[in-house]
């Protein structure tokens, strides 16, 4: 059974024809370097943009879904942690619902222990904090997949950690999740990876092959030293050489 | 809160229409049918406007306020009420126009035109300083347009004739006027106030509301075309009045939590009610001639204006 399945969905320049399979429960690493179409492909499966192709989820037609239905079946989270407007935290998070949910909305604050940040306007709040009040709006209607954009950034290491552990949570749960990301050190903790570049899926594997694999260190540009920490391929270079 | 507002606004609708209160005794006192006359014919008509007027406005500067995604977006700093003005003109001593509802269409015409400029040059989520720059520059051509077509108008009394009016006037307006002016506007306000909840997920994003399956560029554009037929419609028929479509989303959204589109209803409301006080005030000066509205929603918007761009300018620095 496949949670995802996306046929030949493509942006232009950024994302070309890419096809993907996603079995439910999984939790997914969307890695590569910047540009090379981590967001394009979770906008193009998020139809933000006009992407052709097709994107089914749980056996539907994604764009054939009606509002309240497509809250159902795909929750999307830009990169962007701009508001414009002054709506108090809990309010962010109601807008994640089709109709009012006090109990779900009580849930999520709890659960982003964001209760002294309830009340107050979004765009009062740091970056960090305005991250995870965004985060648990894409999470409130509970649906079968989420295409986040790096929901890791701007957080402190606590909080880097809290969210792992609920992604992997709602994971568990039987939805699927695809987290582009470049924070390696969460990698261990994911079921899948994707190596994205040049406007497509360059290497499809668990964390630790496509982190041992070649190809992850030339995209990237860089290496594990003896130690297992991350150099820069090119500067080791120069220092080995004469 | 709302219902205290929908109080306060049928409060002004009263005192609009009765206030003064002394002609209207007086007419009593000659002969009762001339009082409901002087109510039906002359008072009724002035305070529909004054009412339907403010209502567009409040709505439609919420609705362009959330598209822009900036809170100084409005019918009067987007050059909307210049430009219908500015199709008004060129409709009534141009081509001759003496219908309403075709100076209404010509006015519609005017505040779409000076949009979609303004879209084109600045952009739909243009930042404050580019939204204000260009806005600036339509009105000020527009209003420039307006002072030469007049100047160059058949009529050798065009300029003194549109004088008044330009700046606003609820004075001597028929039913007929009224209705060329609130139909159309009634109708694009109600189809704005549908709009409401799409307008509050664009609140979290044009790719937040793309994912639900809104189309947020279709929604500007039909937000951008109704509130120019809302607007357009009342200044062909009482003239460009200021800072109401700016300040009432400003109050509305105090209401709305924060929601940019489920202020319109507030918007709406508070806007009336601007509308309706600032004409009583005109009523209420004791002068032989009356000044226009738009002198009196200046002289209150204006400190308001100034206190918004100050406190923007100190969250951007901050």
């Amino acid at each position: 059974m496949t949670s995802l399945q996306a046929f030949e969905v493509a942006l232009d320049r950024r994302l070309q024809p890419t096809s993907l399979d996603v079995p439910p429960g999984q939790l997914v690493a969307l890695v590569g370097p910047n540009g090379g179409g981590k967001t394009s492909l979770l906008r193009a499966l998020a139809r933000v943009e006009q992407a052709g192709g097709k994107v089914i989820i749980d056996g539907e037609d994604l764009d054939a879904a009606p509002e309240a239905r497509r809250r159902r079946l795909l929750s999307f989270l830009p990169a962007s942690r701009d508001v414009t407007w002054p709506i108090a935290a809990r309010d962010v998070i109601a807008l994640g619902l089709d109709k009012p949910d006090e109990e779900r909305i009580a849930e999520l604050i709890a659960l982003f222990e964001l209760d002294a940040l309830a009340d107050r306007p979004v765009d009062r709040l740091s970056t960090g904090e305005r991250a995870r009040v965004l985060t648990a709006r894409a999470l409130a209607s509970r649906p079968q997949l989420l295409l986040l954009d790096e929901p890791l950034s701007n957080l402190d290491p606590y909080w880097v950690l809290r969210l792992v552990d609920i992604f992997r949570a709602t994971a568990d749960s039987g939805r699927t999740l695809l987290i582009a990301l470049h924070d390696l050190t969460q990698l261990p903790r994911f079921d899948r990876a994707l190596l994205i570049a040049g406007g497509r899926i360059q290497m499809d594997e668990t964390p630790a092959e496509l982190v041992a694999g070649e190809r992850f260190g030339q995209v990237f540009r860089i290496r594990e030293d003896a130690e297992g920490n991350w150099e820069i391929r090119q500067a080791a270079d120069r220092q080995s050489s004469p | 809160m709302r219902l205290f507002l929908a109080l306060a606004m049928l409060l002004c609708i009263a005192a609009h229409l009765l206030l003064p209160l002394a002609p209207l005794r007086e007419a009593h006192a000659i002969d009762p049918e001339l009082a409901d006359l002087l109510l039906v014919q002359l008072r009724l008509p002035r305070t529909l406007l004054v009412i339907g007027y403010g209502a567009a406005l409040g709505v439609s500067g919420a609705a362009l306020q959330a598209i822009f995604a900036n809170p100084l977006a409005s019918p009067d700093i987007s050059g909307a009420s210049s430009g219908s003005a500015l199709g008004a003109v060129i409709g009534g001593y141009w081509l001759g126009l003496t219908q309403p509802l075709a100076l209404a269409v010509c006015g519609a015409a005017g505040a779409l035109g000076t949009l979609a400029l303004l879209v084109g040059l600045a952009g739909r989520r243009a930042d404050t300083t580019t939204l204000l720059l260009a806005g600036l520059a339509i009105s000020l051509a527009a209003g420039a347009a307006t002072s030469l077509a007049l100047a160059l108008a058949p009529s050798p009394f065009a300029f003194y004739d549109a004088f008044d009016w330009l700046m606003g006037s609820f004075v001597d307006r028929s039913l007929s006027q009224a209705a060329a002016a609130l139909i159309p506007a009634g109708i694009a306000t109600a189809l704005l106030l549908r709009r409401a909840r799409a307008l509050d997920l664009v609140g979290l994003g044009e790719d937040v509301a793309a994912s639900l399956g809104l189309r947020p560029r279709q929604l500007s554009f039909e937000v951008i075309a109704l509130s120019a037929i809302a607007v357009g419609a009342c200044v062909s028929v009482a003239g460009a009045i200021g800072f109401v479509g700016l300040v009432a989303p400003l109050f509305g959204r105090r209401l709305s939590r924060g929601h940019p589109g489920s202020a319109m209803i507030p918007a709406a409301l508070i806007g009336a009610i601007l509308l309706a006080l600032a004409d009583l005030a005109v009523r209420a000066v004791p002068l032989d001639r009356p000044i226009p509205v738009g002198v009196i929603t200046a002289l209150f918007g204006t400190p308001l204006f100034i206190w918004m761009v100050v406190t923007l300018r100190r969250r951007l620095t901050a």
